[in-house]
């Protein structure tokens, strides 16, 4: 029997079609079954893992960190907008932020009353870490989200569909418009071919492209989850769709290997960090801070201009780097006065530094344990992870998506809330651009404005679109070809993984990771890449694209490993292609352009926007006008 | 068509071979229905579980926190970890109990709440009604009720 024979296709004909399970995907279910049952349409979900645990939040988390306190007036919807567009030194689109924040608080609210604890002060106020967080006990942060999400799609009785462990691959395309998906189940031989009306692509970012700091066992210690792919960016780059920010990866700074969170120790302790000599990098380099415009003036100062004061210290060979956590407890206790209150204190910050790390973040603590840290008596290190893709936080590469009618200006709205600029398809979360500092609570509720809006398109094109079946037996057989590729070579050598007709999906990640790292300015180079070494990438992902129609899976599990390898390739691709056009350096902390060092504003504010050509595989960049609603203060 | 990709060594999330019974030869193993990287997979000669690529283990606990016998723990990535700190989680319904074993002996133990009304009680809407019918409108399910504000505020 063939590869393709041992496989059983199964055929899903929906209305909406939900690509992942994390927290915009849980939040477009929740608000789309809403709509459809109003209409009586019918939702399908598919997530590659179990909705319970999947996406980025599978380990919990310990604070929601977008909440604007709207009916307390804590805070305005410009506030926010101007607090995302300075931490992206001006790239924002104000737009898609101010929509996002205008529903957020009721998401949040939402969650509570589904069961996540959320801290409350004496008065029975939310307990803030920041100006914007508010702090969770959030073990159980995700399964609670998607009981919700799982609930609403039960309400819709047999026109709500759930699929787990089920792999989207490929956009089905009805020219311009989306025709729905088509993937594999990772546990049985079975073929999925769904139809829909319109799609969400809900997916994450991507993490892994570049080459991670840990290289052994700890690889899989990425401080975002090595299970986001890149899967979003490919499936709506594929589907040609237009992409924005491409150039804009996410660089954080967190405490040193295991990656555990900061945010605590520096908004809620009051924690400073040093250099090795216990200097205040931050004070330090504050000099140049002038280099970097507007941006370099703001308070609070944004993120990869943070990363940029410490990374100037790091080159100078001013390591290691600390967060003086010992330094900050003793002035908390010192603060309560009298000594047993002092004791009090320091027992409750040790609980919350704790559980800071086992919320999100367990092998920090386990770090923690293996090097007999207390924090209380030592400080720890901290440093610069490797590069992810994460609109949702503090990087901003996604697809260009229409803002609301009610907000955006013309040229940035065409039809439906966050359709991209294919019919029918539309992308929130990590798979949105142009649009971070989303978080959990924001992407759930992008995920329920695209929800919505994607069953408004619905009702307003009822066709189900056609699809070309000779092209989706080309497609599976495409799908399937490693397993076939593997079957038919195996015999060639004494090893399974070392072949000349074939390369293993992990082979290939650290082919990928490699050239990301030496050419387009990873960990390893100190984030620093120039016009020549990119292009000297960009020719070696050329022979990578070649490759990949020689990579081989022996399992269900390897075939997903080789999918998810294509879907970074083409993250990187887009990656190189967007920092080569944008002749500066914005981020320094995130990349630095040794060819063109300094911030640009007169040519290069702007957004950098790229759309690949389905047919030829071409990808045109091009510079997308930026219209403000939000002016940030000289 | 599962093959095994490794040997069954133990590494970032690793089987104590004694506790673990297969989830009693159930079609689905809690473990590998709970991984959100796929990792976990049943030995069907052993009947024991295995993490089938440590390397690309999260350390996110989730096969140690479902774990009905407690047999899977998690030994800290040896290419940066000290060998002798170990962190166990035991999740009840309501709350989690962390154990934090340090490397010089000394344990520290915490519990957070995790829940606050019992898994599966939750409904969607919250009883809270939606103040429009109209898909066109920018408000969304429940709102503005859940907004906690007569209305939709905007820029
Ligand atoms: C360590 C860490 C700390 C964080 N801290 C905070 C915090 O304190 N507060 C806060 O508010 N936010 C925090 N965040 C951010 C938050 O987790 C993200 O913003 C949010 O999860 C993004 O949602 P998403 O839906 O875009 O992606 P995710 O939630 O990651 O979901 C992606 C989904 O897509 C699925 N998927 C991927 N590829 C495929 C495929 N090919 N086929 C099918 N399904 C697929 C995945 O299984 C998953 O279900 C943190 C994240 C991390 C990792
Ligand atoms: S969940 Fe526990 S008992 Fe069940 S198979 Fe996995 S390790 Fe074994
Ligand atoms: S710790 Fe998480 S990633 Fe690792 S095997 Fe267990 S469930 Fe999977």
């Amino acid at each position: 029997m063939s590869i393709r024979e041992q496989f059983e296709t199964v055929e899903i004909t929906t209305d909406l079609l939900i690509l992942g399970g994390g927290m915009s995907a849980c939040g477009a279910a929740f608000e789309a079954a809403h709509w459809a049952k109003e209409n009586k349409l019918k939702v399908t979900v598919v997530d590659k893992a179990a909705m319970d645990r999947s996406g980025a939040v599978a380990m919990g988390l310990s604070a929601i960190n977008m909440y604007l306190g709207l009916k307390d007036d804590q805070n305005s919807i410009e506030d926010y907008v101007k607090y995302v567009k300075n931490d992206l030194m001006g790239i924002t689109r104000d737009d898609l932020v101010a929509n996002i924040a205008r529903h957020v608080d009721g998401s949040v609210h939402l969650f509570e009353k589904w069961g996540l604890p959320i801290w409350k002060d004496d008065d029975g106020n939310y307990v803030r870490e920041g100006r914007w967080q508010v702090m969770i006990h959030g073990e159980s942060y995700k399964t609670i989200v998607a009981e919700a999400a799982k609930k609403a799609l039960e309400e819709l009785g047999e026109n709500g569909e759930y699929f787990e462990r089920v792999f989207i691959t490929n956009p089905i395309m009805d020219g311009n418009r989306v025709a729905g998906a088509i993937g594999f189940s990772v546990r049985e031989n079975k073929i999925y071919i769904f139809r829909a009306k319109a799609v969400i692509s809900a997916m994450g970012g991507a993490v892994h492209v570049f080459k991670p700091r840990n290289v052994g066992e700890g690889l899989g210690r990425s401080w975002y989850p090595p299970f986001n792919s890149g899967a979003s960016t490919y499936f709506t780059t594929k589907a040609g769709a237009e992409m924005t920010c491409q150039e804009v990866r996410f660089v954080p700074i967190r405490f040193k290997d295991g990656y555990g969170p900061v945010g605590a120790w520096y908004l809620l302790f009051k924690a400073k960090s040093t250099n090795a000599e216990g200097e205040d990098y931050m004070e330090m380099n504050r000099a140049e801070l002038e280099n970097w415009g507007v941006y370099g003036k703001s308070q609070p100062l944004p993120t990869n201009l943070r990363n940029h004061l410490m990374l100037i210290d790091e080159r100078k060979g001013k390591g290691p780097f600390y967060m003086q956590t010992a330094e900050a407890i003793k002035k908390i206790a010192e603060e309560e006065g009298d000594e047993m209150a002092a004791k009090r204190k320091l027992k409750h910050l040790e609980n919350e530094a704790w559980e800071d790390f086992l919320d999100m973040t367990i092998s920090q603590a386990l770090l923690w344990a293996s090097t007999d840290v207390a924090p209380e008596e030592k400080p720890s290190e901290i440093g610069a992870t490797e590069p992810y893709f994460i609109s949702s936080h503090s990087g901003a590469s996604g697809a260009w998506v229409s803002g609301p009618k009610d907000i955006s200006p013309e040229e940035y709205h065409w039809g439906y809330a966050n359709m991209t600029t294919v019919s029918g398809l539309f992308a929130c979360g990590d798979a949105s651009g142009a649009s971070s500092h989303k978080f959990s609570s924001g992407s759930f509720t992008e995920g329920r404005i695209a929800g919505k809006s994607a069953i408004d398109f619905i009702l307003d094109n009822k066709q189900l679109p056609s699809v070309d079946t000779s092209k989706i037996e080309e497609m599976t057989d495409e799908m399937l070809l490693p397993m076939a590729l593997f079957e038919q070579h195996k015999s060639h050598s004494t090893d399974r993984d070392i072949n000349p007709h074939f390369i293993k999906p992990k082979m290939f990640m650290f082919r990928l990771q490699k050239i990301m790292d030496e050419y387009a300015g990873g960990a390893g180079s100190s984030f620093m890449t120039s016009k020549k070494l990119m292009e000297k990438g960009l020719e070696f992902l050329k022979y990578m694209q070649e490759d990949s129609h020689k990579l081989a899976a022996e399992s269900l599990h390897e075939l997903m490993r080789v999918w998810e390898n294509i879907h970074r390739l083409y993250q990187a691709e887009s990656h190189i292609h967007s920092m080569l056009f944008r002749e500066e350096t914005r981020w320094p902390g995130y990349y630095f352009r040794t060819d063109f060092p300094k911030l640009n504003e007169g040519e290069w504010k702007c957004y950098v926007n790229s759309r690949r050509d389905p047919e030829t595989g071409e990808y045109s960049v091009f510079k997308k006008e930026m219209i403000e609603l939000v002016k940030l203060e000289e | 068509m599962q093959t095994k990709l490794n040997s069954n060594t133990p590494m970032p999330s690793f089987v104590i071979a004694d506790k673990c019974d297969g989830c009693k030869a159930e079609d689905k193993t809690a473990c590998q229905y709970i991984c959100p990287n796929d990792l976990m997979l049943l030995d069907k000669e052993t009947n024991k579980a295995f993490n089938q690529a440590p390397e690309m283990c999260w350390e996110c606990y989730n096969c140690v926190k479902i774990c009905p016998t407690q047999a899977v723990e998690v030994r800290g990535y040896a290419d940066f970890m000290p060998m002798g700190g170990v962190v166990q989680p035991l999740r009840s319904s309501d709350t989690i109990m962390w154990s934090v074993k340090f490397r010089n002996g000394k344990i520290k133990r915490f519990k957070f709440p995790i829940r606050t009304i019992p898994e599966g009680s939750s409904s969607p809407d919250a009883e809270m009604l939606t103040g429009t019918r109209d898909i066109k409108s920018p408000l969304l399910r429940t709102e503005p009720e859940s907004l906690d504000t007569s209305e939709l505020k905007s820029l």
